[in-house]
């Protein structure tokens, strides 16, 4: 008789069919963030060369930041910095040993897209009327 | 570095659909996980129909009833069916839980029932996961009392309210629930101990008789077998005893901390 052996055994699947809940949500969009931010210090970076290389750099670097796509990724920019400070705050309350119950630790997760959106609209605002 | 694809063996591909029963007038479709380990084939979800009348209310009586009434073959883990025994967790409608206290009406949201393994674990058979590595991580915090000083005339006593520290620890069943529905657990399961080994070894850390207080968290103070652990809640989601590893790890955490200040 031949010799059988078994097959190798599968990895069931995970990320394809687990269901989202808000905390893994807003884990993953909280790193992702992180990762971003790495893109806005590098946009700061740029403005701050141009404004050391003088008046025609900083010209341009200020005409592109006005620029309607300028400010949609300055728009952007600013979500992401404030969603990952109040995502910060949020683990900073679970690293203090708070907030776990089954609706708090949902509600604080749903609350920092909330919170960090308008806050968003409210820098906009008072960069806009100034 | 995470693996978010599955390999290629273990790729997913559309089974056969059985027949329904009939003369059923409530039947609920279920989509089954299967794999054999005696062909060569890759894993296939099966489609099976479980006349609802005929049927208990849980997922593991819907289980139970296709392997009597329609195939004998599908495979799975089973014992108390009253959510002690922890075998027959697995992942229903995209959320961990033991099949015996999960409702089939709790799950099928979009009309039908989704059943997988457990997540992210190398699959024996059909819906029984090889859990050998996760019993490893628990005896690796080492699960039992460790004194140094004489051991007393009769027992180790405890004060009540030293006794309630344990509450909310010390009901673990050890399902697996809760490790293989973290994330963190599934991209670095070899060197993160995940929630259920935690949770344990928090348990031992509280116990006002345990004298390796130190020795415990030396072992646990490293950048993979704790620190992996980024708050992302699923375990606690996921625990059929509604226990809570995600706050019980940050309290390891915290007595880190606690013993440099």
């Amino acid at each position: 008789m031949a010799e059988t052996r078994p097959a190798a055994r599968p990895l069931s699947p995970h990320l394809q069919i687990y269901r989202w809940s808000w905390t893994m949500a807003m884990s993953i969009v909280h790193r992702a963030t992180g990762s971003a931010l790495y893109g806005g210090t590098l946009l700061i970076a740029l403005w701050l060369i141009a404004a050391a290389s003088g008046p025609a750099a900083y010209e341009t670097a200020q005409w592109i930041a006005g620029s309607f796509l300028g400010r949609l990724v300055l728009f952007g920019y600013t979500f992401v910095l404030l969603h990952h400070m109040v995502g910060g705050l949020r683990h900073f309350v679970w690293d203090l040993g708070y907030g776990f119950d089954p609706q708090t630790r949902t509600n604080l997760a749903k609350y920092s897209v909330v919170v960090s959106g308008a806050l968003t609209v409210l820098v906009w605002i008072v960069a806009l009327t100034r | 570095m995470a693996e978010f694809n599955l390999p290629k063996n273990s790729r997913l591909t559309e089974g056969k659909a059985w027949p329904k029963p009939a003369g059923a007038k409530k039947v609920t479709e279920f989509k089954i996980y299967r794999w054999n380990p005696d062909d060569t084939a890759n894993p296939r979800t099966d489609t099976y129909y479980v006349d609802r009348e005929d049927c208990g209310p849980m997922v593991l009586d819907a289980l139970i009833w296709i392997k009597n009434k329609v195939d004998p073959t599908l495979t799975f883990r089973r014992s108390c069916r009253e959510g002690i025994c922890g075998s027959c967790a697995m992942n229903m409608d995209g959320k961990n839980g033991l099949a015996c206290t999960t409702g089939i009406d709790e799950c099928g949201a979009k009309g039908k029932v989704a059943i997988y393994p457990l997540p992210h674990m190398p699959v024996v058979k059909d819906l029984v996961p090889d859990l050998t590595r996760f019993y490893a991580q628990h005896a690796s915090i080492e699960p039992w009392l460790k004194t140094t000083t004489p051991a007393p005339e009769k027992e180790w006593k405890q004060a009540k309210d030293d006794r309630e520290k344990l509450d909310g620890l010390y009901e673990c069943i050890l399902c697996a629930c809760c490790s293989t529905s973290c994330p963190s657990y599934w991209w670095n399961g070899d060197r993160y101990l995940g929630p259920a080994a935690l949770l344990q070894a928090y348990r031992w850390l509280i116990d006002s008789r345990d004298e390796a207080t130190g020795e415990r968290l030396d072992d646990l103070e490293d950048p993979f077998r704790l620190y992996r652990c980024h708050t992302i809640m699923n375990c606690a989601n996921a625990c059929p005893k509604g226990l809570n590893p995600a706050k019980a790890i940050a309290e390891v955490k915290k007595m880190m901390v606690a013993r440099q200040v």
